[in-house]
């Protein structure tokens, strides 16, 4: 499948950094993302990838540069602005109250409330059966803390929250990582299906097969510079490995 | 096989009738031990332990604890404690003290027994309450101390700013209508007791009725109607039979005799009158079921439990977590101040050393209660079952003649041993790693 990317994009951050103390986290990094397209974000640990994403997902503020949505800067400055434009974030170490079901997980922050002002569990439950019923038909454990689910069901617990909310952006911070086989192919053919419906997806990856398999585009990091962002039918995965590892862009090298 | 077949057929339905009762094991447990230990006092006392007068009494000593064992729950399910609840009683009881008898009388001018002192009076309790809860609050959440420091400052600090507000001195005799709180001097009576009670078997009826309807309405599965009707019928019995215990006590008929006179009316051979429910045990009641509902129902609740579960998923769905603590400590505080109006209502003066060591009672209720100091978990029945708990164990106590002394050996022996109990508990039942 093609990517149109004539038109404005999705996102843009434009020239963004951050320091932490000395450390310049993010320095003067430009990424984007058109509808449909599934961007992956590669770079050594701390290269400055999950600093970027919480940029954009606001657990941070930048020290300078520019937030687009669909071309409108916008200001992010904490995860309820981000929510509000519709960016929705999968952490990596799965941000989950272990204490509560499934259904005042997904819908934590945004709870569905009666008349009355009350928490409507029983909606809730409904809803998240629903679209559990789409995501992970074999999901049971409706009524336990998501503290007994194993890691998938965990998984798709995040990504259902997500998913429902119409997230137009979605950030996926190593979302196989914790999984087994057949869960991991399960989220592959959710990404596809999400790609599908016009969402742009960050996708921060470890394997390069996952991120050759599933993504438009790879963009790469390194001490917190940008090294470049390719389509991924014009590089190899040798190119993709010299750009994490070296830092460098063989195609820029060549040109 | 057939050996196979033979345990499972064994222990299937036993399972399966806790679970259609759906029946909290933890409360069964608490209430299994909170009955063994009233029936081993009741054979010690000769059955004095369990007298309508003995369970009166050991109820409105329960009150102020108990409400604001309510409180600390949601403080140590946040993750936080605070440990200078007592402190904070005793500034609230300083206050409303110094408004009723100097403030309005003298500053206002306002003569003693003025129906607008006990309303002002218990309004700037509150306040003050709320205030110091909140400045707690914004101190732990907003600015990063442990809110055991915190109010471990706070414990030294409101313990002598209430010194210093009444002078050192004990303020006495308090308002007339303010001691309507304290329990005895102010019970509603057998018809207006007997009327509330009916009314929130109506109000329990409907709430479990329409709980019901909800699950059914989406095609939940919902207990059998036998199972409802039953864990219905036991909580109605529970709460009717309670009502005429305290129905059953009698007022003494000298201070009848007192009542009619002050109405200019001479009392009638052999008239008698029951207590009926103290209006601070009402109090205790509607906070317990607010407090409830809130933790159940509201998305204050769902964010503290979210908060304490998982910080940092907290903050990330978009909950204002340091905000959510300054509300907890607030919280906290008002109930302080509506337990100060207990305290000193029902010892019917302010003293200086009022809810002294109040703060080890009330976590030690919430942490007997089934609250765990990680956070995350924690309910309002199970606090003031702990409050409830360790009241009639010091009362019994008391009444069996077991020096102060050991009697705290044992208090704290039992806060211990519980928490261990409990432990190992979650354990064997998986909620622990």
């Amino acid at each position: 499948m093609t990517v149109n990317r004539s038109g404005t994009p999705l996102l843009e951050m434009r020239d963004i950094s951050i320091a932490f103390g000395g450390v310049r986290a993010v320095d003067h990094v430009t990424v984007d993302l058109y509808p449909g397209e599934v961007v992956g974000l590669l770079g050594h640990n701390g290269a400055g990838k999950s600093t970027l994403i919480k940029i954009l997902s606001g657990a941070y503020k930048a020290d300078s540069g520019d937030i687009f949505v669909e071309g409108r800067k916008v200001e992010i400055n904490n995860p309820r602005d981000a929510r509000s434009h519709n960016i929705e974030t999968i952490y990596q170490t799965l941000a989950l109250a272990d204490n509560l079901d499934a259904a005042s997980n997904l819908f934590l922050g945004r709870e569905l409330t009666t008349p009355f002002g009350l928490v409507d569990d029983a909606r809730m439950e409904a809803e998240t059966r629903r679209i559990m019923g789409r995501l992970n038909p074999n999901f049971r454990k409706f009524a336990e803390p998501v503290k007994a689910l194993s890691g998938g069901q965990r998984q798709s617990v995040a990504i259902a929250r997500a998913v429902y909310f119409n997230a137009r952006i979605l950030i996926m911070d190593e979302p196989t990582a914790a999984l087994g086989v057949h869960e991991t192919a399960m989220v592959a053919e959710l990404i596809r299906e999400l790609k599908a419906q016009g969402l742009g997806i960050f996708l921060i990856s470890h394997d390069i097969h996952d991120v050759m398999g599933l993504c438009d585009r790879v963009t790469v990091m390194k001490n917190g510079k940008l090294v470049g962002s390719e389509r991924v039918e014009d590089v190899t995965e040798d190119d993709i490995l010299s750009m994490i590892i070296l830092g460098k862009n063989p195609r820029r090298e060549a040109a | 096989m057939s050996d196979v077949a033979g345990t499972g057929a064994g222990t299937t339905p036993k399972r399966s009738l806790m679970a259609q009762l759906e029946i909290d094991t933890r409360l069964l447990g608490m209430l299994g031990a909170f009955a063994l230990l009233c029936l081993v006092f009741t054979v010690v006392t000769g059955g004095t332990f369990l007298s309508a007068r003995n369970i009166f009494n050991i109820t409105i000593q329960t009150v102020s604890v108990a409400l604001m064992a309510t409180g600390m729950v949601f403080v140590i399910v946040t993750r936080h404690i605070d440990l200078s609840v007592g402190s904070v009683l005793a500034m609230c009881s300083a206050v409303m003290a110094v408004v009723q008898t100097q403030w309005l009388p003298q500053g206002l001018g306002l003569p003693l027994g003025h129906w607008l002192i006990a309303p002002a009076a218990i309004l700037a309790g509150l306040a003050v309450g709320t205030a110091i809860g909140a400045f707690h609050g914004y101190l732990a959440g907003y600015q990063g101390i442990p809110s055991f420091i915190v109010t471990l400052g706070g414990l030294l600090i409101w313990r002598n700013v209430s010194w210093y507000t009444t002078g050192g001195q004990t303020v006495a005799p308090l308002d007339r209508t303010l001691l309507m709180f304290g329990g005895s001097e102010g019970t509603l009576g057998p018809t207006w007791s007997w009327v509330i009670a009916i009314l929130a078997c109506v109000v329990a009826v409907a709430a479990i009725w329409s709980a019901r309807a909800g699950k059914a309405r989406h095609g939940f599965p919902v207990k059998p109607v036998w199972a409802e009707a039953a864990m219905t019928a036991i909580l109605l019995a529970a709460v009717l039979g309670f009502t005429a215990i305290l129905n059953s006590y009698l007022i003494p008929s000298a201070k009848l005799e007192r009542m009619f006179e002050a109405r200019g009316e001479t009392m009638p051979e052999g008239f008698t009158l029951g207590h009926g429910l103290p209006i601070s045990v009402l109090i205790l009641i509607v906070v317990a079921v607010a407090m409830t509902v809130i933790a159940r129902k509201t998305r204050l609740g769902r964010y503290i439990f979210a908060t304490g579960g998982n910080p940092d998923a907290a903050e990330l769905s978009g909950i204002n977590t340091r905000w959510l603590t300054v509300k907890v400590f607030a919280l906290m505080g008002f109930l302080c101040g509506l337990s100060a109006l207990v305290a000193q209502a029902r010892l019917q003066s302010h003293a200086n050393d009022i809810g002294t060591l109040d703060e080890l009672r009330v976590i030690a209720a919430a942490v007997i209660g089934g609250t765990a100091l990680a956070g995350g978990i924690g309910t309002i029945y199970g606090a003031i079952l702990g409050a409830l708990i360790m009241q009639s164990l010091q009362s019994g106590m008391g009444m069996v003649g077991v020096d102060t002394p050991f009697q705290n050996i044992v208090v704290g022996a039992v806060l211990v041993i519980a928490v261990w109990i409990d432990i190992i508990y979650r354990k064997r039942s998986g909620a622990m790693k």
